[in-house]
């Protein structure tokens, strides 16, 4: 805690901008101190600690610990484990965000009049939001052990990115019919009048103004599946044959093996991966958005 | 799609994509062992639902994982909210270059994937592995952004004013967020509690690195109930497990619906 003192005592001396002296009396930066001082303790640092043990040679076997380099990556690419889960990843990654968007748009188009059948539905799709993903999880492995489905070298990836989409369809669901709900009719009306069709008053009215809601629902589908684990780990536990071991699996199956060094590697790979994906895809959504 | 064949379509759709899991779930709890090895569609030719509910209430101790799971869901929620909503507030208001950086800091949790196998190597330094403060503590590290996301930009459609007329009368500024600022965020806090409650009370990927064997919380004791050898394949024993442990999120969800719906929604589409 005395670390959060030092890094923001400077930071009070400082003159603060316009309103200057009295904000710093009706609004004390030192309301700032316990927030920043846990986020420093149990999230900054640990970060941090990410990019120091990643060259050490931590594990579970010795009590010591020593610099090694870059030595854990080299091993690591060499025999392409971290391309291989990296890979798996992000093809994880790009199928939930399409299954998840494609099933939540549907969805939201399909229930967006306020009948009392469409509030039933939207409520029961919902429930899949509100239950855990390990439960999730064991329901479809339990639905699916007989067919096959998750024992497919090839295909079992698909599969699991479609129940990971299932469980939080609800959720872009919502985001979409919120958007859908925030177009005033009058743009619709005015394009009925000049003689466009339904179809075409969808496609090229409304859909366009659903940028804000599609920008939201791709980044969070997207970088949210990165992180994922629950599901995976329920239905196939990385398998068949380690074809869907996202990183997080990888990170828990080595971490539960001693290999921390290793795990901290990988755990810096994802947080590299992450932090690398996310300015592009905000950016280019929000992109996307100016020119619609 | 015509008005007669939308209502038929939809509920058609929930039947089969939202109906056939959950009624796997509950046929599957309510079958006898041997029935359930090779879990199907067909209902049990006799219900033991409330039975296989008992049995793992008590061979899983689940009282006890229960216990685990909100003493350290409770806690994690009051801690985030009330400094994170002390944070936000300022940051909301003071304008200057150094709470804009802070902002961005303090919101980059929510996308940025916290350090999961370095944090117990920090909480075994503090001397706080495998208890239930370090695991609070990476909470609140982690969902800290989320609370400061939503409080910041809800104090901003907040009107300054109303914090000046409790000022004039002599008020300091803890007083003034207590008494004032505090209670104009409870929808805001509203939603954030709601949210919290759902990602802490389900996790297990967080759990299993800090407490995994030490504290037992309801996910953690799932996983073990389905991977332990005794349990392999008691898949009625699993979906009892998965009844009992998602009841209470049914019944907030049941209560709290419309609240839950709006805050879900308020923070993504602008």
């Amino acid at each position: 805690m005395t670390t959060a003192v030092e890094t923001l005592a400077p930071a009070r001396a400082l003159p603060s901008a316009r309103p200057g002296a009295i904000r710093r009396r009706t609004h004390p930066l030192w309301f700032l101190l316990p927030t920043y001082g846990l986020l420093l303790v149990f999230f900054f640092l640990p970060t941090v600690f990410n990019f120091v043990y990643a060259f050490t040679d931590w594990s579970g076997f010795k009590a010591e610990i020593n610099p090694v380099g870059v030595e854990n990556f080299t091993q690591l690419t060499s025999d392409g484990t971290l391309f291989r889960s990296l890979r798996i990843t992000v093809v994880y990654a790009v199928l939930v965000a399409i299954f998840q968007n494609v099933f939540g748009f549907g969805l939201a188009v399909l229930l967006e009049r306020d009948t009392t059948v469409n509030r039933i539905a939207r409520t029961f799709f919902l429930v899949p939001v509100l239950m855990s993903a390990l439960a999730v999880g064991y329901i479809f492995q339990a639905l699916l052990q007989s067919s096959g489905l998750l024992a497919d070298t090839t295909w079992t990836i698909v599969v699991v990115a479609l129940i990971h989409a299932w469980k939080w369809m609800g959720l872009s669901m919502l985001i979409y019919l919120a958007g859908l709900k925030s177009i005033p009719l009058d743009v619709t009306e005015a394009a009925h009048i000049d003689g466009a069709s339904r179809w075409r008053t969808f496609w090229r009215i409304r859909v366009p103004l659903l940028a804000p809601a599609v920008t939201f629902n791709v980044a969070t589908a997207l970088l949210g599946s990165m992180n994922g684990f629950d599901i995976v780990q329920a239905t196939t536990g990385g398998g068949p044959a380690r074809t869907t071991e996202i990183l997080n699996i990888f990170i828990y199956r080595t971490f539960g093996q001693g290999l921390f060094a290793q795990a901290t590697t990988m755990s810096l790979v994802l947080f590299l991966l992450v932090a690398l994906m996310a300015f592009p895809v905000i950016y280019v959504l929000r992109k996307r958005e100016e020119v619609l | 799609m015509s008005r007669r064949l939308q209502p038929v379509f939809a509920l058609l759709l929930v039947a089969v994509v939202i109906g056939v899991p959950l009624w796997l779930v509950i046929a599957t709890a309510g079958k006898s062992q041997g029935e359930a090895v090779d879990p199907d569609l067909t209902p049990p030719s006799e219900w033991h639902l409330l039975d296989n509910l008992r049995q793992v209430w008590t061979d899983a101790d689940i009282p006890a994982a229960l216990l685990g799971s909100m003493l350290i869901v409770a806690p994690t929620v009051a801690v985030v909210l009330l400094l994170g909503s002390m944070a936000a507030w300022v940051l909301a208001r003071r304008g200057s270059r150094l709470t804009a950086v802070l902002y961005a800091l303090g919101i980059s949790g929510i996308i940025l994937p916290p350090a999961v196998v370095t944090v117990v190597l920090l909480l075994r330094q503090l001397g706080l592995a495998g208890t239930a403060v370090g695991m609070i503590g990476v909470y609140v590290g982690i969902y800290l952004s989320t609370v400061i996301f939503f409080v910041t930009g809800f104090v901003r459609t907040i009107p300054e004013s109303l914090e000046e007329a409790a000022r004039i009368d002599g008020a300091g500024p803890f007083a003034v967020f207590r008494r004032v600022v505090l209670p104009l965020l409870r929808p805001v806090l509203a939603t954030a509690t709601i949210l919290i409650c759902l990602y802490v009370w389900n996790d297990v990927f967080y759990a299993f690195f800090v407490i995994g064997g030490r504290i037992d919380t309801l996910p953690l004791n799932l996983f073990q109930v389905a991977s332990a050898g005794l349990y392999l394949n008691n898949w009625h024993l699993i979906f009892a497990y998965v009844i009992l442990m998602s009841l209470p999120l049914i019944v907030v969800f049941a209560v709290a619906q419309r609240r839950i719906i709006s805050g879900i929604t308020s923070g993504a589409v602008k």
